[in-house]
């Protein structure tokens, strides 16, 4: 995984509550057995006019220009700001990979899906929750200015604005130390498969049917 | 004093860390075509193997066709996915259930008809609608492709405990009213976030009065409300449906495992963050309006007006959600006419829905208006078990179509989807934008409710109609 320590860059507000996963990426765009290629249809129902057949590139389709992602001046953005229950529904990690490969590193929002959020920190996006009133400054600050510049920092768990105000948020101690250091995380894990094997047998011994293969 | 999620939950984490999170031992695991090929990649790369194959069962279900499915997957890149999850199964000993084996279907649905799914353990899925196996008393909840990856590896997963939701559902349903109008007029009440983060454990004498079919429906649709999982506990109806399933355990085994099964309930007085109580008798049919299953209304009502919304957010998404449904403001339900009605997926395509459904189409014929009204059995199982009951000829001869399993026009990802503007009533479970195609509009109902609309083209109270006896 890409370690995740700090980040500065421009925001694009999506002014929208509940924005599910086949709204990020529909679900016909997941017939890949590929990791990559998902940005070419990230919000594709959003971002483009026309109806298109998984692959087709993204240059050349008639664009959504009302749509805030199409708006020149977010062009450049690396964080996303969101509403309350972003990534909700479906648990496909395709819509992380679709919004990481588009460009973005950072998603800000007063609340996630469980399972987008989960996604998340797996792939190095890093999900960052603050409270709704937080959240409307962002809002507000870069839909009066889009050069507004946000800085995200891991370390000390902090979003700020510009050289102004500094915003704490909350983060899993174990998830922040994989993020940092860029952790295979399931090699963390096997490094107390002695631990797992032991628990199996004592598991089975208990439950013997479920020792049983499907 | 512990509830039903504490007990499965201690009796599988250990290995905790100083920031409370633990690894919990993960008992089965069910694998789909299309969030498991990037995890079997990575397992590759990185020179691993799966800890336990026989943990394991793959399921073709996403992308395969519902018509003419002898002449194969037309689609090259749907064809690839599937074909890459037998080539992983085969390369790593995993059982495939393939497009043309008889034990095939939606996972959620072949699951427990197989007895894969069994009280007390915990069973995870590339696929938020695993929460339907909780019905049996299980920790069952939705992992995106890198938890695959780490369950293939290690049998396991670093996660901390949910909260837990009680939700109380007492009193008698009416005639014409299911689990999926409890469960959307749920969902209605607490909102898609309603239980974000939470295990929702459904308890009541409604919730024991239903089939272990109707109790997957509500489980089913928790992450709708934003639970990662829903639970019921266990009881006689739980294991009279286990009983004698071919992945089941028997003789002594059995014995010995209905007993720790028969514990598998909260203790009385055990305490729960969050306790929700629902009036069964006050539940009436359901229709989603909008474009999230917290977006319903009772049929006998009126498409709402976003402008007596207070909250300007809400207000807005409202609007949204009507201008892309083609909807007007206090419009009676019942004047909603459909083009396509789709009876299927692990919501409601089990053999208790396609009885509900046949009930209401015996003898009465589809409304012209409707272009196509489609019923997708969960399973191959599900399907001849319809036949050997008479309910296909009573589907075909009310010109609906009788179709092969999968998950077919509940997320579009085969041939079976909604063209721009057309409307559609459905058994499934979300209601998104484009979710059944690109630009088609999804009403959330039960399978009888989609039944009478199909016949009538456009929504009707069921409870308004006779039906004729079930054979």
């Amino acid at each position: 995984m890409t370690p995740f320590v700090e980040h500065a860059g421009t925001a694009v507000p999506l002014d929208r509550a509940h924005v599910d996963t086949d709204a990020i990426i529909p679900a016909r765009f997941l017939t890949s057995i590929s990791r990559s290629g998902f940005e070419a249809h990230l919000f594709d129902g959003w971002r483009f006019l026309d109806r298109a057949v998984p692959g087709t590139p993204a240059d050349g389709r008639p664009l959504n220009l009302d749509f805030v992602l199409n708006l020149p001046r977010h062009h450049a953005a690396t964080i996303l700001l969101a509403r309350e229950n972003f990534g909700c529904g479906s648990s496909r990690e395709h819509a992380v990979w679709a919004i990481q490969q588009y460009g973005l590193r950072v998603v800000i929002a007063p609340s996630f899906g469980d399972i987008f959020y989960q996604n998340s920190l797996k792939s190095g996006l890093l999900p960052v929750r603050l409270p709704e009133a937080v959240m409307d400054v962002l809002f507000d600050a870069v839909q009066a200015d889009s050069a507004t510049a946000i800085t995200v920092d891991l370390p000390s768990q902090t979003v700020a604005i510009g050289n102004g105000p500094r915003y704490g948020f909350e983060m899993d101690t174990e998830r922040k130390h994989q993020l940092i250091n860029g952790l295979d995380d399931i090699g963390l894990t096997l490094a107390v498969v002695e631990e797992i094997r032991a628990f199996q047998a004592g598991h089975w011994a208990r439950f013997p049917w479920l020792a049983e293969r499907l | 004093m512990k509830t039903l999620y504490q007990k499965i939950w201690d009796t599988h984490a250990f290995a905790g860390a100083p920031d409370g999170s633990c690894l919990l031992y993960i008992d089965r695991h069910l694998l789909n075509e299309v969030s498991s090929p990037q995890a079997f990649d990575g397992l590759r790369d990185a020179g691993r193997a799966p800890w336990n194959s026989g943990a394991c069962l793959a399921i073709a279900d996403h992308n395969v066709p519902t018509a003419n499915r002898a002449a194969g997957i037309a689609d090259p890149l749907s064809r690839a996915q599937v074909a890459a999850l037998a080539g992983n199964a085969a390369q790593y000993d995993i059982t495939f259930l393939g497009p043309d084996d008889a034990r095939q279907g939606i996972e959620h649905v072949v699951g427990p008809e197989l007895g894969a799914t069994l009280p007390g353990i915990t069973l995870v899925c590339g696929d938020s609608h695993t929460s339907t196996h909780g019905a049996f008393a299980c920790l069952a909840f939705g992992i995106g492709t890198s938890e695959v990856e780490h369950v293939l590896a290690t049998q396991t997963l670093r996660t901390r405990p949910m909260k837990t939701m009680l939700v109380r559902i007492d009193g008698t349903l009416g005639a014409g009213v299911t689990a999926k109008d409890v469960i959307l007029s749920l969902i209605g009440r607490i909102g898609t976030g309603g239980a974000t983060g939470h295990a929702i454990e459904y308890a009541g004498s409604a919730i024991r009065g239903l089939s272990m079919e109707g109790r997957m429906t509500i489980c089913n649709m928790s992450i709708e409300a934003g639970a990662r999982a829903g639970l019921i506990a266990v009881d006689d109806t739980t294991i009279d449906y286990v009983r004698s399933r071919p992945y089941a355990p028997s003789g002594a085994a059995w014995t010995q495992a209905e007993a720790y099964w028969r514990g598998l309930v909260s203790d009385p007085g055990a305490e729960f963050d969050r306790v929700i109580s629902l009036d069964a008798a006050a539940i009436v049919p359901q229709v989603s309006w909008g474009t999230s299953p917290g977006m319903v209304v009772a049929v006998d009502g009126r498409v709402p007006d976003p402008d007596a919304e207070t909250d300007a957010g809400r207000r807005e998404s409202q609007w949204r959600a009507l201008r892309y449904m083609g909807l007007t403001p206090h419009t009676p339900v019942t004047e909603i006419a459909l083009d396509k009605v789709f009876i299927g997926s692990c919501t409601n395509s089990r053999i208790e829905d396609l009885r509900a459904a046949a009930a209401v189409v015996r003898g009465r014929r589809k409304a012209a208006s409707v272009r196509l009204a489609m019923v997708v059995p969960g399973s191959t199982q599900v399907k001849l078990q319809a036949e050997r009951e008479g309910l296909d000829r009573d589907f075909l001869a009310a010109g609906f179509e009788w179709r092969d399993s999968g998950c077919s026009m509940c997320m579009a990802m085969n041939d079976d989807r909604l063209s721009p503007g057309e409307r559609c009533a459905s058994t499934s479970n979300r209601n998104f934008e484009g979710r059944q195609g690109s630009g088609g509009r999804t009403h959330l109902v039960s399978p009888a409710m989609a039944a009478a609309a199909a016949i009538a083209g456009r929504f009707v109270d069921v409870r308004d109609w006779t039906l004729e006896d079930a054979r």
